[in-house]
């Protein structure tokens, strides 16, 4: 039997700002980890890393990261995607100045 | 100071121009990433976790106080008031954006600075001794040699597409404060029967493999050594492998054909390329060694400072640790720490830097510079002036006396900004720092390098730490391996593995039974961590970071 597929989400760093954004379901980029579409699915996954890659005048360098469900959405599955949700940990810059993140 | 030539400025101006129109061309949609990304990395601009970066170099860690300001003017407008000095001599910048770099580029331009050659396949920022031209040691100011070097390496035509980028150090004195074993070449400037040439090392790095630099020449006169270097270069860049990354850098061609079978080709490429070379290099240097002209160190009595010694214990305490002897008596070297116990090693404010960018222009002939230990250094202060500047720095939280001690820790950016990185250094710095603080351990502990990479490139310089940190990541989770007796200095050593890595919230108290070892062990205060670790070796150390082990082996 074939590995259970770890399900994902598709990230990316904006272009101009260069922030980490997360591809949603309805096809925007949101800098919220839980607004994105966690995708179950490993033939639906190449999909839509493909629709990502199309998006070069918006975003830098897609690609799949591990992601578990969570109570408000896709979760990290690893702790460097949960330093990219969050900012660094010396300052708080990044997406800790505009909207509080979760640190675990 | 090195001043722009009409060519420097017209060349840079069209540098910024290009990469100007290529910005624009990535926005427009003419440019994929895949096309843009190695023109941006020509021009310093990295992708990293949460932002772009932008990487300044700093030739030869030499800044002016002019320079300074505009460093702060650039974290204060375009980024988030402040900058990231580097363990190249580098700084960077941790959150520009993309439409505002070639802004950027322009207003380093203002000041004669460039982001050229700070990434990509290329000869990088050649670094030199951060007390250059002051140090009492010293043979020459290596300055005048190292700024020929990047008027060479920049855009030379044969050397833009590499195996693998390339890193120059470069020392005046035989007390190595440059690390020149552990770069692609070192060079280190001699005289000999009066004349003055470099010894050059090669092969030196530290990353995934890390190796002590092996020498290829003992002495080259300075009117041969710009066509040994590039024999050297070109003799790697014709045999250095290009077929696996990890093993493309020049240590591995010298470690895999052997130091004496690299000498005679380089000897041979030597023959070929000496004749192209027909003295401009040379008129050049001599061009360039007027820009470099010692200050007239100004005279006067140094009563004040001796008085403010004797009564002032906070300044003495900062005099005894922060101060290096000149070469002239009545001045000193001032390194200023920007590594406040808890603060993030390398970091400065735009308030920061332009407060030292003041007390280098009223108190240090207009002179800083930048140490690949994340430190600012005013070169030439005359001791009269010091209790003046101790008492600005103060007031700006620049005043830490801790150089040369524990808190006093290179760490790379590590995982809160690099996309390298497997796991954080900043934090672990950070800790380490405060704990010893609050202990009030570090003067009693006296000189200890601890240095930390958040992977296994060593940006952090872990291998050549006193006590070298690495975080990895095992499992999933950030894990910490410990280095000890790692030397960076001219009797350079690669550190010793202690054994198992230990967890994020492990590794501040792992090294805290380091330094409780040491203390016990230490036949006197002045033995310091070094001299005891070869000394006893690594059994005691061992002892006390794994109590299991040793009670299981019992």
């Amino acid at each position: 039997m074939a590995r259970a597929f770890t399900p994902k989400v598709v990230t990316a760093n904006d272009l101009l700002e260069g922030d980490v954004v997360y591809q949603t379901e309805d096809d925007r980029w949101s800098r919220d980890l839980s607004e994105a579409e966690l995708i179950t699915d490993e033939a639906h996954a190449q999909v839509r890393l493909l629709d990502a890659a199309r998006q070069a005048s918006k975003i830098v360098g897609a690609y799949l990261a591990d992601a578990v469900a969570g109570d408000n959405g896709p979760e990290p599955a690893h702790f460097r995607e949960d330093f990219r949700r969050t900012g660094p940990s010396n300052y708080a810059h990044g997406k800790q100045e505009t909207s509080p993140q979760p640190r675990a | 100071m090195y001043r722009y030539s009409e060519f420097d400025t017209a060349f840079l101006a069209e540098r910024n121009a290009q990469f100007r129109a290529q910005v624009e061309r990535r926005i427009d949609g003419s440019l994929t990433e895949d096309e843009f990304k190695p023109l941006r990395l020509m021009n310093g601009l990295y992708l990293q976790l949460h932002a772009y970066m932008l990487r300044v170099a700093i030739p030869y860690g030499t800044l002016s106080s002019a320079q300074m300001r505009q460093l702060a003017l650039l974290a204060e407008k375009w980024d988030k008031g402040y900058g990231h000095f580097t363990t190249r001599q580098n700084i960077q910048y941790n959150w520009p954006k993309l439409n505002d770099v070639p802004d950027m580029l322009d207003a380093l331009a203002e000041v004669g600075m460039h982001a050229i050659q700070t990434s990509g396949n290329t000869i990088r920022n050649v670094t030199a001794d951060h007390f250059a031209g002051a140090a009492a040691d010293e043979v020459a100011d290596p300055r005048p040699y190292a700024e020929l070097l990047r008027q060479w390496s920049t855009d030379h035509p044969e050397f833009q597409f590499m195996p693998r980028k390339f890193k120059i150090a470069i020392t005046g004195s035989e007390n190595d404060r440059a690390v020149i074993k552990a770069h692609d070449i070192g060079l280190q400037l001699i005289e000999r029967d009066g004349v003055l040439g470099a010894r050059v090392i090669v092969g030196g790095g530290l990353g995934r493999t890390p190796m002590i630099g092996k020498e290829l020449s003992e002495f080259v006169a300075f009117d041969d050594l710009l066509a040994y270097l590039e024999a050297t270069v070109s003799v790697w860049n014709q045999i250095g492998r290009r077929d696996n990354k990890y093993k493309a850098r020049i240590k591995i061609t010298v470690h895999e054909n052997g130091i004496d079978t690299i000498r005679a080709k380089v000897n041979e490429r030597f023959l070929q390329v000496r004749p192209q070379f027909k003295g401009a290099d040379m008129n050049l240097l001599e061009e360039i060694k007027g820009h470099f002209a010692p200050p007239a160190f100004r005279e006067g009595s140094v009563a004040s400072f001796e008085s403010a010694y004797t009564n002032d214990p906070v300044f003495r305490s900062w005099v005894d640790t922060n101060i290096a002897p000149h070469k002239n008596a009545d001045h000193a070297i001032v390194t200023i720490s920007i590594k406040k116990h808890g603060q993030t090693p390398g970091d400065a404010t735009a308030e920061q830097m332009r407060v030292m960018a003041d007390l280098a222009e009223e108190f240090a002939y207009d002179e800083l510079r930048i140490s690949h230990e994340q430190n600012v250094i005013l070169p030439h202060v005359h001791k009269s002036d010091l209790p003046a500047i101790h008492a600005k720095l103060k007031e700006y939280e620049l005043a830490t006396a801790n150089i040369g001690l524990i808190s006093d820790i290179i760490a790379c950016p590590g995982m809160d900004y690099c996309a390298l990185a497997t796991a954080r250094s900043i934090p672990v710095a950070q800790e380490i720092a405060t704990r010893f603080e609050d202990m009030k351990l570090e003067h009693d502990i006296g000189h200890l390098k601890i240095k930390i990479s958040g992977c296994i490139n060593a940006c952090g310089h872990h291998h050549v730490g006193h006590i070298g940190i690495l975080g990895l990541d095992r499992a999933g989770v950030e894990n910490y391996q410990i280095t000890l007796g790692g030397d960076a200095t001219e009797t350079a050593a690669i550190g010793d593995r202690t054994g198992p890595g230990f967890a994020y919230d492990e590794i501040v108290p792992a090294v805290e039974r380091i330094v409780d070892t040491y203390l016990e062990q230490r036949e006197s205060a002045e033995e310091t961590f070094l001299e005891a670790y070869r000394r006893v070796g690594m059994a005691p150390f061992k002892a006390a970071l794994y109590p299991e082990a040793q009670a299981n082996a019992a």
